[in-house]
């Protein structure tokens, strides 16, 4: 079954709510109940990390009301082309919808990033598959710090070797 | 009914087990990492054919590598195959999440034999690979979990990013994706009341502590888990180290707090632990948080040479075993929470009755 508020995305929470003796029956995916504010039975007592997160995401700076005011209809205009996620919903259900997301949202990713981990960069581990380049470039790295030190001891021999496997690499990376 | 000996015999996992290095303090270690198919939404937003693609790639991926060690007596079970009962259990164990279990469509989990191993698939993320050791062995399950990643990553294509790393569907995880964390046994530090004291200690170097069912839970049986926060920005490595220099330094605190209690008040000590052994081969009423704090004293009972003849893993095995879901299993039918506390108290009783058993 779909969502019947976006008709979009398969329905993930059914129920039921009576209000003033009317019955609704409720269908909905994640992201629309999240929208919509609908209290989830099941969830009312769980305090998640997605929600202290949309706490701070929620922190853009209200200099003055007009600046606020187009900074909210920023947030509400960016929206992954790839998922169809909107920023807004983001902030609310605290969860990235693809990897595109990352890109979409970039920049407005960056400070949050900066406050849960206190850095914005990789330097860990890189796939094989997927990371290739990024593997080249630190291979790059390593030997040309190996080559300072080389010629600083002036082993030139060595040095013209890391010479040439630094040149292989460019051209790899290059082509 | 099961035999509870043979029901012991099948509950248990490698981790339960006990042992490894510094187990009279360190119940086990645990990394787990995340990683998402490139090209494919997230689970929160997967359609169910994109998140039964899933699944079928991962399968095909652990049929080609089922001659790997820790593959080969593994087996890919999918999550709508199993009973409620089935699945608390398998949440008691810590070998799935209690997402997995409830929320998650189209989920599944690839298990170990020895239970050491768990990926889950259609979790928050698409992969969430863990490896469970017995006692302080951070950098081994740290290890294994890095080897089963590459293993898989020769035929599954994962998003990565070279600025933020491995995308994850939570921000909170990205970059690494790696959260490694140690369940410790801290009854002394707790008796002295210094845990107030080191907790906030541990959350100023980026660490989290928590009670042992997850975030927001009580600290039951002075059992405590603690875990890396930060994932972007610092090599695994560097966090796996990070983590086990706190550790360490927890474990001495916690080795000399319990010197101290033991030169200080040693026929007190002595008193609280006798006390809640006999409460638990006694009682025949027994809810879970006391069941939890008697099994704490016990436990450090045994590990201060006070009481002889009962083995240290016995708190590592009724910890779970006393859940309700065990409960029920091993009673092999529903009970309610009344119901619970007296098959609980029957529970403790024979096991320990084993124990004695085997003394003698």
């Amino acid at each position: 079954m779909l969502c019947q508020e976006c008709g979009k995305r398969p329905a993930t929470l059914h129920y039921t709510k009576i209000v003033n003796g009317e019955k609704t029956e409720l269908h909905l995916c994640e992201v629309c109940a999240q929208e919509k504010g609908e209290q989830i039975p099941m969830m009312e007592n769980g305090f998640s990390i997605h929600q202290l997160l949309s706490g701070l995401l929620n922190f853009d700076a209200p200099y003055t009301e007009g600046e606020q005011a187009k900074q909210t209809v920023q947030s509400s205009a960016l929206r992954c082309p790839t998922c169809g996620l909107t920023y807004t919903q983001f902030t609310k259900i605290g969860r990235l919808g693809c990897s595109d997301c990352y890109k979409a949202f970039g920049e407005r990713l960056i400070p949050l990033f900066r406050r849960v981990h206190g850095s914005t960069g990789h330097r860990g581990k890189v796939p094989e598959r997927t990371g290739g380049r990024l593997k080249i470039r630190r291979e790059i790295e390593q030997l040309k710090e190996q080559l300072k030190q080389c010629v600083a001891r002036e082993a030139f021999e060595e040095a013209a070797r890391l010479r040439d496997r630094i040149r292989a690499l460019q051209r790899k990376l290059e082509g | 009914m099961l035999s509870l000996q043979r029901f012991i015999q099948s509950a248990m996992s490698e981790w339960m087990r006990g042992g490894g290095p510094q187990s009279d303090i360190v119940i086990s270690s645990r990394v787990r990492i995340a990683r998402n198919l490139a090209g494919l939404p997230f689970p929160m937003l997967a359609t169910a054919s994109q998140s039964e693609e899933v699944v079928r790639r991962v399968e095909e991926a652990f049929q080609e590598e089922k001659e790997q060690p820790y593959f080969r007596d593994a087996e890919l079970i999918r999550m709508d195959t199993l009973d409620d009962l089935q699945k608390r259990v398998l949440v008691e164990k810590h070998l799935i999440s209690p997402h997995l279990a409830e929320e998650s469509r189209h989920g599944a989990v690839i298990l170990s034999g020895n239970e050491a191993v768990s990926i889950m698939v259609n979790e928050e993320d698409h992969l969430r690979i863990q490896c469970l050791f017995p006692g302080f062995q951070l950098k081994q399950a740290w290890r294994l979990a890095d080897h089963i990643d590459d293993t898989l990553e020769r035929h599954l294509s994962y998003a990565f990013d070279e600025q933020c790393g491995f995308l994850t569907s939570c921000p909170t995880n990205v970059g690494t994706a790696i959260r490694a964390s140690v369940m410790l046994h801290l009854p002394a530090l707790a008796m002295t009341q210094q845990l107030n004291r080191l907790f906030p200690a541990i959350a100023q170097v980026g660490l989290a502590v928590r009670g042992i069912y997850g975030e927001g839970s009580e600290a039951l049986g002075n059992l405590y888990q603690v875990s890396n926060q930060v994932t972007l920005g610092q090599e695994e490595e560097e966090i796996i180290d990070n983590l086990v220099s706190v550790v360490g330094q927890i474990i001495d605190q916690e080795q000399t707090a319990r010197r101290r209690l033991l030169e200080s008040s040693p026929i007190q000590l002595e008193d609280r632990v006798h006390r809640s052994y006999g409460i638990l081969a006694h009682a025949r009423v027994m809810d879970s948080k006391e069941a939890m704090q008697r099994l704490s004293d016990v436990r450090l009972g045994i590990d201060l040479g006070l009481i002889k003849g009962v083995s240290a893993t016995v708190l590592n095995e009724l910890m779970v075993m006393t859940q309700p879901g065990f409960l029920q299993q091993y009673a092999g039918q529903r009970l309610d929470p009344g119901e619970r506390d007296i098959r609980r108290a029957v529970l403790i009783r024979e096991r320990l009755a084993i124990e004695h058993d085997d003394e003698n």
